[in-house]
């Protein structure tokens, strides 16, 4: 399972070499009718690290882990996962999209937690958890099970497993679908303003099992937030966007400190003043 | 005209065992199966409206709009008149079937429309496959929005069965009607026959709307 993070070299495609970035984009443009929303856009992200968008609504930091996870796709450029194109790729100078089976094999590695945590209400949160470990992963049941339980227990919610998704909170939701996501053993995982549907005084609860796993795995993360405590404490790397482009990159501790960029300044201090 | 009292309760007792044979031997049959026919084919047309290429669902839509605009009727004796060797039995159920699957389609539609996006986007996150989003996501939730329009459908179905008489299959209304013909006394049959659907009707929207509590997600 482990040999999965470390199959770089394998795909020799994309050129990469032994420490290809685990999320490689290559002049992404993505547009929605004549709405430019990424431009051009280039960035990579390395094997462990934790890479957290920051900037306005609009400025395109959704829809980047949304084209990650196939939600959307480019309207030009490419983007590679571990050196490999993920729905397109360059083949004889043209772009070309690629088959769904193998669009399908890439996904795999990719996990997300979603603002509206997106559960299966018609399913216990046990089968919530187990559902694409046993179906798509092929899992045996009682192995997933198994499994399922540790991450219940990891996100505090050992006793919640037969509930439905309607009967708990917004907060332990959250939790329930970080589960979810991590049972898959994704190698990527995007948290997509993952505490700006719950009440504040939940916000803490779910940022606290978030920065435990950040501790104690070596998952790549990808972070959309407005919480810039959380920011600042799990992430290696701050990314500041406006219009669909990066205005400012920096570690958080210059990020939060001393940005450069005036765009970068107004912004955080709007939010921090929030 | 002024011997005959307005309601004749030994004619009612005869008839009523002639009604309730043709009740259960057809009316009943063929609204059951008619249901099942009605509601799995329903589930198709939505499902390959929704997600087959072009041609394919252009052209069922086209066919679901045209059985939608004509009379069940006018189907019921096209079908009879063109498939001589069947049994005006086995129409009956078929013709509901697929008559009233086009309406199904429908309620199939809304549900499946009202199940959010966020839960299509989930199963792409977790690479579930096509068929298993909508076996295991898309399916179990928009039947649960779906359960009482289509028990009215099937209601609706049911008291339609005796459009049956326009292809000779005596149901419950043309058994009171044989009977009224023979004893020169009409009023106690189709009385009786209102009063047989009443009574099956009303259990059946009670079940429904105990399916729809039980099909909740919170119990």
């Amino acid at each position: 399972m482990l040999s999965r993070t470390d199959t770089a070299p394998e795909s020799a495609a994309a050129g990469g070499a032994a420490t290809a970035p685990v999320i490689r984009f290559d002049r992404v443009q993505k547009r929605f009718g004549d709405n430019i929303v990424l431009n051009d856009l280039n960035f990579e992200v390395a094997k462990g690290e934790r890479v957290t968008l920051i900037g306005p609504s609009g400025s395109g930091k959704t829809t980047i882990l949304r084209l990650v996870m196939t939600l959307e796709e480019a309207t030009d450029g490419y983007i590679y996962i571990d050196g490999e194109p993920l729905t397109h790729e360059l083949r004889g100078g043209k772009r070309v999209e690629l088959k769904e089976k193998h669009k399908n094999e890439v996904r795999k590695r990719i996990g997300m937690v979603f603002q509206q945590f997106n559960l299966f209400p018609n399913m216990t949160v046990m089968e919530n958890i187990i559902e694409a470990p046993v179906h798509v992963l092929k899992t045996p049941k009682d192995a997933a099970k198994r499994r399922a339980l540790e991450l219940l227990d990891q996100v505090g919610l050992a006793d919640k497993a037969d509930a439905h998704p309607m009967q708990l909170s917004g907060g332990q939701q959250q939790r329930v679908a970080i589960a979810r996501a991590l049972a898959m053993d994704p190698e990527i995982l995007l948290l997509d303003e993952v505490t700006s549907a719950l009440d504040p005084e939940i916000v803490g609860e779910v940022l606290a099992i978030l920065r435990d796993i950040a501790k104690t795995t070596d998952i790549t993360m990808l972070i959309v937030t407005h919480e810039m405590q959380f920011a600042r404490d799990v992430s290696n790397r701050v990314l500041m966007f406006d219009g669909g482009k990066i205005v400012e990159e920096a570690s958080p501790e210059v990020m939060f400190t001393e940005p450069k960029q005036q765009r970068t300044q107004e912004f955080l201090s709007a939010v921090l003043r929030g | 005209m002024t011997d005959q009292p307005i309601w004749d309760w030994s004619m009612a007792w005869q008839v009523l065992p002639d009604l309730l044979l043709a009740f259960v031997k057809v009316t009943l049959v063929v609204t059951v199966l008619g249901t099942i026919i009605a509601a799995v084919l329903g589930l198709i047309i939505a499902i390959v409206k929704r997600s087959a290429p072009q041609p394919i669902s252009g052209i069922v839509a086209f066919v679901v709009n045209f059985i939608r605009m004509t009379p069940i009727v006018v189907q019921l004796m096209f079908a009879y008149f063109a498939f001589t060797s069947i049994d005006p039995m086995t129409i009956g159920v078929v013709i509901f079937g697929i008559h009233y699957s086009t309406y199904m389609s429908e309620v199939y539609r809304a549900g499946i429309e009202a199940v959010p996006a966020g839960q299509w986007e989930a199963s792409t996150a977790l690479s579930m496959s096509r068929t298993r989003t909508w076996v295991a996501v898309v399916i179990p939730q928009a039947l649960r929005a779906t359960i009482p329009a289509l028990g009215n459908y099937a209601i609706s179905m049911f008291k339609d069965t005796p459009f049956l008489v326009a292809i000779g299959v005596v149901e419950l209304v043309q058994a009171g009607l044989e009977f009224g013909g023979n004893h020169f006394r009409y009023i106690e049959a189709i009385t009786l026959c209102g009063v047989i659907f009443l009574v099956a009707s009303y259990p059946t929207s009670l079940l429904v709307g105990r399916l729809e509590k039980r099909l909740a997600f919170t119990n």
